[in-house]
């Protein structure tokens, strides 16, 4: 169990490296920089004096050869410093430290939502026998995968905010501020969550063990929620763990469209500015979540299920 | 991530469209105003909301140089003077009065008495001088103020309320410059600051409202300054503002804006486009509208390419583009095709519409005159060589795209291949710089001429590779008169040697519009087509 732990952890680390360098290399590929973006350099900014542009680029460090500027970001990103946001001088891990509780609220309700409504959804699909509403409640998820999620954030905020007026268009401010937004990011994801968990219901209802606990005198319910879910909520939750990644990306839109603040917008923002410090701190943070979260839901599997084993550097089992 | 825009579901869309449309109908009618509670008269008192479609990140008003944000910043500070709208006539605020050297190089303000700012400091010619030493030493934020001081010689106090502004050449667009927000008045605390500490803590001015919160990305909260006394001489109301508190709300979707003004949610919203105003008609909502000062939506040529150092190709690029077609069908009602390359709102502004008539037959002739002949793919060839241009531009405008495709089309009626290239913002000033590039496509927005030295004479940057001619000696010229008349007569004379010789081809005029509410009275745009809200009340 130790040595499996240790090589996850070795593996988590592996990935935070890789995500850091390839976003790097993505940011450094891009033509401009941050010193240029910084000045507007538009038409509508005036004339900016190249020789002021080079004094920031080399105050900066932007003119320094890659290569060199790599070690140096890495070698301060190791020690948790991620440098200043080249916009606004102020520290990075105190521009994502400010904008983080936001997201948090945000994907977590998002998160419970899309459990609750995946969930019931796929519970109620498998459980009904009426055949044309099984059809239609199995045919809701495809509809919310492939459905753009700005899009059904425009259409919750005309309906529920523009003409009924319930809930605030936009803002951070209080609890109702949140539904809305939350609603729009839990519908990719727990429809995602839905068809994972209702196909797995409906392959676990076969199986003989359901059979055992009918012929025992079981009720269909007590069938369905205990000995059925308990067992295809497995692979749900393996999704889970891939959905939380899923979240933050989707937090980029949902925050943009909801005018709220948290990661998604400053991310937004920074990779317009082309904010390097501010995207590597976003890119290692999100790689840092993903990682450990599905680190978690792999030490969970022996919890739910007795048969997994977790051998050294070997796991046998489902999922 | 989930995708941008992709309808490819045509059946799920339809019962979304169907469901969302019930819940919709359903709720019409829900739906009441609280406009027209007052007696029309204008009163003090209330909040105003207004939602604006990104945040600068400062709240600098001498760094800030983006209209969302000017917005709310203009309103802290006070300008040495300010500017009519309609006539573009330099007007008394801070500075009682001036006195401008014949060479338009020194110019002397003199302050009004009794000014302080919002921590009780007194406005004296020291606070203007410290303020005027210390925008040469900005960010590269702040290049719209170093810009008007660019060439200052000294500031120089000559007596408490007396302050004298001297420049190594004659520079004519100082005095507007004085009115503009980058040059706005600051406090001798708020001057001492580092820029940074400017644009996140904001500063002290003398305006009619105050700072009261910043939070980045989310909003900026001012309230009305006790106690003002010295407004503009040409806002109607004396003394303090009506609105007790102003916020500015970011709102990055167009379409969420327009639906939280029509809801309510919000007073007034900035970047009203041609798609939102359907959706605002009819309700208790006006659209202003006006038109940008300064220089227009256009090509801007590189004047050194080979193709394009033929005058005659210029004119024909000129004459072959349907500048109506392009405002009519891209751009905000209202928008004008131009009709100079300064706008219509710039003062000192020359009609040279018969020069920008679209004349595909001119253009044609022009071309085969030039020795370009159509070739098997109706592009036209000379001495083996295509005519062909790239326009580059940049995605700072929703509009830039489908205008410059229409551009595309006319052109290529009349013989000319266009390749538009998509930059990003920071590509353009290296390209302007390099000069690696046939066309850019843009605008400036200023409330004086003098943009027109700035942008094509040959002494200065010259991004533009215009040769050196008469027109350098024209533009140097009205930049050292005192003389209005004068003066006018020669950007008169700039703008048609710009148009005639085809430098730049101008296309559209940009347009401010906002959506406001209709219970909201006298919120009104100043000279550069920004806004002043002393004057605004609730009704």
């Amino acid at each position: 169990m130790r040595g499996y732990v240790l090589k996850r952890l070795a593996q988590a680390v592996g990935v935070l490296w890789a995500a850091y360098t390839v976003s790097f290399l993505v940011l450094d590929y891009l033509p401009g920089d941050p010193v240029t973006a910084m000045a507007g350099a538009g038409m509508d900014s005036g004339q900016v004096d190249p020789r002021q542009i080079a004094a920031l680029r080399h105050e900066y460090g932007f003119d320094k050869p890659v290569l060199a500027q790599y070690a140096e970001y890495l070698g301060r990103a190791v020690r948790g410093d991620f440098g200043n946001a080249v916009t606004t001088g102020r520290p990075v891990s105190s521009t994502l430290a400010d904008a983080l509780p936001q997201t948090l609220q945000l994907t977590a309700t998002a998160l419970l939502f899309a459990v609750v409504l995946g969930g019931g959804l796929a519970v109620a699909a498998t459980y009904t026998r009426r055949r044309r509403l099984r059809q239609l409640l199995l045919s809701l998820p495809p509809l919310g995968v492939s459905v753009p999620t700005f899009w059904v954030g425009l259409l919750l905020v005309e309906a529920f905010s523009f003409r009924l007026r319930w809930f605030p268009a936009f803002g951070n401010d209080g609890p109702r501020g949140l539904v809305l937004p939350a609603l729009t990011l839990a519908v990719p994801t727990g429809a995602q969550l839905a068809q994972v968990l209702a196909k797995s219901l409906l392959t676990a209802l076969d199986q003989a063990y359901v059979e055992t606990a009918r012929a025992k005198g079981a009720g269909r319910w007590r069938v369905h929620l205990r000995h059925a879910l308990r067992n295809a909520s497995l692979p749900a939750l393996t999704v889970v763990g891939l959905l939380v990644g899923q979240l933050i990306a989707g937090s980029v839109v949902v925050e943009t469209v909801f005018s709220r603040d948290g990661l998604g917008r400053v991310t937004a923002a920074a990779v317009t500015a082309q904010d390097i410090p501010v995207v590597q701190g976003v890119v290692a943070f999100g790689a840092l979540v993903f990682v450990t979260t599905n680190l978690v839901v792999d030490l969970i599997y022996p919890l739910l299920d007795p048969r997994i084993v977790v051998a050294s550097g070997r796991r046998a089992g489902v999922a | 991530m989930r995708a941008l825009p992709d309808f490819r579901t045509p059946r799920w869309a339809k019962l979304t469209a169907l469901l969302t449309t019930g819940v919709l109908l359903t709720a019409c009618g829900s739906g009441t105003d609280g406009s027209g509670t007052g007696d029309g008269r204008p009163h003090s008192g209330g909040s105003l909301t207004f939602a604006v479609g990104s945040d600068a990140g400062c709240v600098d008003p001498q760094q800030v140089g983006s209209n969302d944000t000017i917005y709310s910043v203009r309103q802290i500070v006070d300008s040495l003077t300010d500017q009519d709208p309609s006539t573009g006539k330099i007007v008394p605020w801070l500075a009682k009065s001036w006195d401008i050297s014949a060479d338009t190089t020194a110019f002397t303000f003199h302050l009004r008495p009794g000014v302080t700012f919002s921590d009780g400091s007194p406005l004296t010619a020291q606070v203007v001088k410290d303020n005027f030493d210390a925008v040469p030493k900005l960010g590269l934020l702040g290049t719209l103020a170093e810009g008007y001081l660019s060439g200052v010689e000294s500031t120089t106090v000559i007596d408490p309320l007396t302050v004298k502004v001297t420049f190594q050449q004659p520079n004519a667009q100082f005095l507007q410059a004085t009115s503009t927000h980058s040059l706005g008045i600051e406090s001798s605390a708020s001057v001492k600051k580092s820029p940074q500490q400017k644009c996140s803590d904001g500063v002290i001015g003398s305006g009619p409202f105050v700072l009261k919160q910043y939070v980045q990305n989310q909003s900026i909260t001012l309230t009305r300054r006790s106690g003002y006394a010295w407004g503009s001489s040409r806002w109607s109301k004396q003394g303090e503002a009506y609105l007790d508190q102003v916020v500015f709300k970011v709102v990055p979707e167009a379409g969420v804006r327009a639906g939280s003004l029509r809801s309510g949610q919000v007073d007034a919203i900035g970047s009203v486009g041609r798609a939102d105003e359907a959706a605002l008609k009819g309700g208790q909502v006006a659209l202003q509208r006006r038109a940008n000062p300064g220089i227009v939506f256009g090509l801007g040529f590189n004047n050194a390419r080979p193709i394009l150092k033929d005058a005659r190709v210029r004119r024909a690029i000129l004459s072959a583009v349907d500048r109506k077609q392009i405002a009519d069908t891209v751009f905000p009602t209202g928008t004008r095709a131009a009709t100079s390359v300064l706008a219509h709102t710039t003062p000192d502004y020359t009609d040279l519409a018969p020069d920008l008539a679209f004349d595909a037959a001119k253009a044609k002739s022009l071309l085969e005159g030039a020795g370009w002949r159509v070739g098997g793919d109706g592009i036209r060839v000379k001495d083996g060589q295509k005519l062909s241009l790239t326009i580059d531009w940049v995605p700072n405008a929703a509009t830039n795209q489908p205008a410059l495709e229409l551009i595309q089309q006319q052109l290529r009626s009349v013989g000319v291949q266009v390749t538009l290239k998509q930059l990003q913002l920071p590509q353009l000033s290296p390209i302007q710089q390099s000069g690696d590039y046939d066309a850019i496509w843009g605008n400036i927005t200023r409330a004086d001429p003098d943009i027109l030295r700035s942008s094509f004479s040959t002494k200065l940057a010259n991004f533009y590779r215009v040769p050196a001619g008469g027109l350098d000696t024209t533009l140097s010229a009205q930049a050292a008169t005192s003389d209005p008349a004068e003066r006018s007569r020669l950007v008169a004379q700039a703008q048609q040697s710009i148009v005639r010789d085809a430098y730049n081809v101008p296309v559209v005029e940009l347009q401010t519009q906002l959506g406001v509410s209709t219970k909201v009275h006298g919120l009104a745009f100043d000279a550069s087509s920004r806004i002043q809200l002393h004057d605004t009340w609730i009704g």
